[in-house]
């Protein structure tokens, strides 16, 4: 167990010593959107009845940055590595696969609680609220970290570039987190855009974090979790598979 | 052992055993496949056909068992720009299960001349200090194999001097050596057997010795007045420049014979230079050869 608990010790310093940019931007980015959208918008949309639109914001902005920030973290410290050559560091002990899989997971899942920490915290100074089940806050908040961090590590695996990284980030991940219901409840688009809705995988996350909330969701919230959980086990799966095959880092 | 990149055969059918405890060097011109070898033993990369195995595991099978036995050192300068040099070290050795190691990270920093950087940032390094992190690296976790891809490349002349005592006195301790470089004066004076590799084949495989003996022999160049070798020595000569005459030598008892020669003919030695035949040049004539 030395080795797995060092190689997430060593990913959570990794981020840790340039927090300014791993933690304290992705929150104020956050909080820009939130004063932004929350001013622009606060006439015109009352979502759920006797909730705020900047109360409603919160859960969904809180959910988009830990998603994004714990793809982001396993994502950039395996390209960087990769396309730095110190990953022969991590090739070269005998660390198995699921030791290598289960410490950069974990280490995503911890930029993402301290990212939405902050965001949440900052969010509550702005538009206090009442947080209605927190278990079912932390258990959406943690399936969703961790099943984006498992992406993190396919998407870093298989790209080539930094380039392409970013194209994954840029063209799958932000829109998928952009239209998934943080700026609006989808009950609110028209039928189709409603079904096309639902085949995203992180409108679950979302929907399901905001019950944790305010106890309303637009579905209920098992139905929710059991999708995020199988989103995960399958992107788990996935990963331990491309690493024990040594996928493009065993060639 | 085969391994294909793609429609390039990178090694064809390398056959090697190198003993426990040995010295041994792996040599050969650029692109011959020596990393490669060292990649597919190491775990980073895998043998299209054919199997290693370190210390009696199979490489592939038993991949904790075989990691736990190497040290590799890569040949290319890797870093990671986030850390000290002594936070690399720890995490070295707590990847490989050892939680408190500062004894031995202070000996190698302190073997290495890498004392007084030890809380420097490894992005901050020279290019021949980034390279000791390396070695230091490949050596946390005391492998008793210990392989080193060209570990002396851009490393000035006093650490490579300190570095292979330190490397010595670990193979005297017991523990196995494997080298590349392209030094070979290094490869020469350290190792007890030697393969060379050419375009991914052994082309040679024999100890120091024998290597040295059987392909190069001793030479005497002699500059003579008159510039003329005795009928009897003719047999001897192996080439002529410059007015000298290159003579050939089974052993040192032969330049007897050739001084005495001379002064029988009655001619005058002006100048005269043994040379023994070093290495470079038997890798030149292996090379040349396969
Ligand atoms: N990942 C790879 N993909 C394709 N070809 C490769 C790859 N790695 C090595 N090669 C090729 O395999 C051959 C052997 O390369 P290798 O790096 O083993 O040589 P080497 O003996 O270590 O050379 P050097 O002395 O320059 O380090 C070369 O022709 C090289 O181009
Ligand atoms: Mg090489």
């Amino acid at each position: 167990m030395t080795g797995l608990w060092t190689l997430f010790y060593k990913e959570i310093l990794r981020f840790w010593k340039v927090s300014l940019q791993t933690i304290l931007s992705p929150v104020v980015t956050t909080l820009l959107y939130l004063l932004i959208f929350s001013h622009v918008l606060a006439a015109h949309v009352q979502v759920y009845p006797g909730v705020g639109y900047a109360a409603f914001l919160i859960p969904g902005l809180v959910m988009m940055a830990m998603l994004q920030n714990a793809f982001s973290n396993s994502a950039s410290s395996l390209i960087q590595s990769k396309m730095g050559g110190s990953i022969v560091f991590i090739l070269l002990p005998p660390l198995a696969y699921w030791e290598f899989f289960s410490a950069y997971v974990a280490a995503s899942v911890v930029r993402g609680m301290a990212v939405g920490l902050g965001v949440w915290l900052s969010g509550y100074w702005f538009a206090p609220h009442a947080i209605a089940h927190p278990g079912w806050m932390l258990a959406f908040a943690l399936a969703g970290c961790a099943a984006l961090g498992a992406l993190g590590i396919i998407s870093a695996l298989w790209a080539d570039s930094y380039d392409q990284l970013a194209a994954v980030q840029n063209f799958v991940i932000m829109p998928l987190t952009f239209l998934s219901g943080v700026f609006y409840s989808i009950h609110s688009l028209p039928p189709f855009w409603q079904g096309v809705s639902h085949l995203n995988p992180f409108f679950y996350m979302i929907d399901g974090f905001r019950y944790g909330f305010f106890g309303v969701s637009d579905i209920s919230p098992w139905t929710s979790l059991s999708i995020v959980s199988g989103a995960f086990l399958a992107l788990s799966l996935a990963t331990l598979w491309l690493l024990k095959s040594g996928y493009k880092l065993r060639s | 052992m085969h391994k294909r990149f793609g429609s390039l055969h990178a090694l064809r059918g390398v056959d090697l055993a190198v003993e426990q405890g040995e010295f041994f060097a792996l040599l050969g011109p650029n692109g011959a496949g020596k990393t490669t070898l060292i990649n597919i033993l190491a775990g980073l990369s895998r043998a299209t056909s054919g199997s290693s195995a370190v210390m009696g595991h199979d490489v592939v099978a038993a991949y904790r068992e075989t990691r736990r036995a190497l040290g590799v050192v890569p040949q290319e300068l890797v870093y990671d720009a986030f850390f000290t040099v002594r936070e690399m070290l720890r995490f070295q050795s707590g990847y490989f299960g050892l939680k408190r190691n500062d004894e031995w990270i202070d000996e190698l920093l302190h073997n290495l001349g890498l004392e007084d950087r030890a809380n420097s940032y490894t992005r901050n390094l020279s290019g021949g200090m980034k390279r000791r992190v390396l070695v230091a690296q490949a050596l946390v976790h005391r492998p008793p194999v210990i392989v080193l891809d060209e570990p002396t490349a851009g490393v000035d002349v006093e650490l490579r001097q300190s570095l292979w005592s330190f490397i010595k006195r670990l193979n005297r301790d017991g523990h196995t050596i494997m080298l590349t470089t392209h030094y070979l004066e290094e490869a020469e004076t350290l190792c007890s057997r030697v393969a060379m590799l050419k375009q991914g084949e052994i082309v040679a495989l024999d100890t120091t010795r024998n290597l040295l003996g059987a392909h190069a022999a001793t030479e005497v160049r002699l500059k003579l007045v008159p510039s003329q070798l005795p009928e009897g020595l003719r047999a001897m000569l192996v080439g002529e420049e410059d007015g000298c005459f290159r003579l050939a030598l089974r052993h040192y008892g032969e330049l007897e014979a050739v001084l005495a020669g001379l002064r029988v003919a009655g001619v005058e030695v002006r100048d005269m230079e043994v040379t023994k035949p070093d290495l470079e040049d038997v890798f030149l004539q292996i090379m040349e050869a396969a």
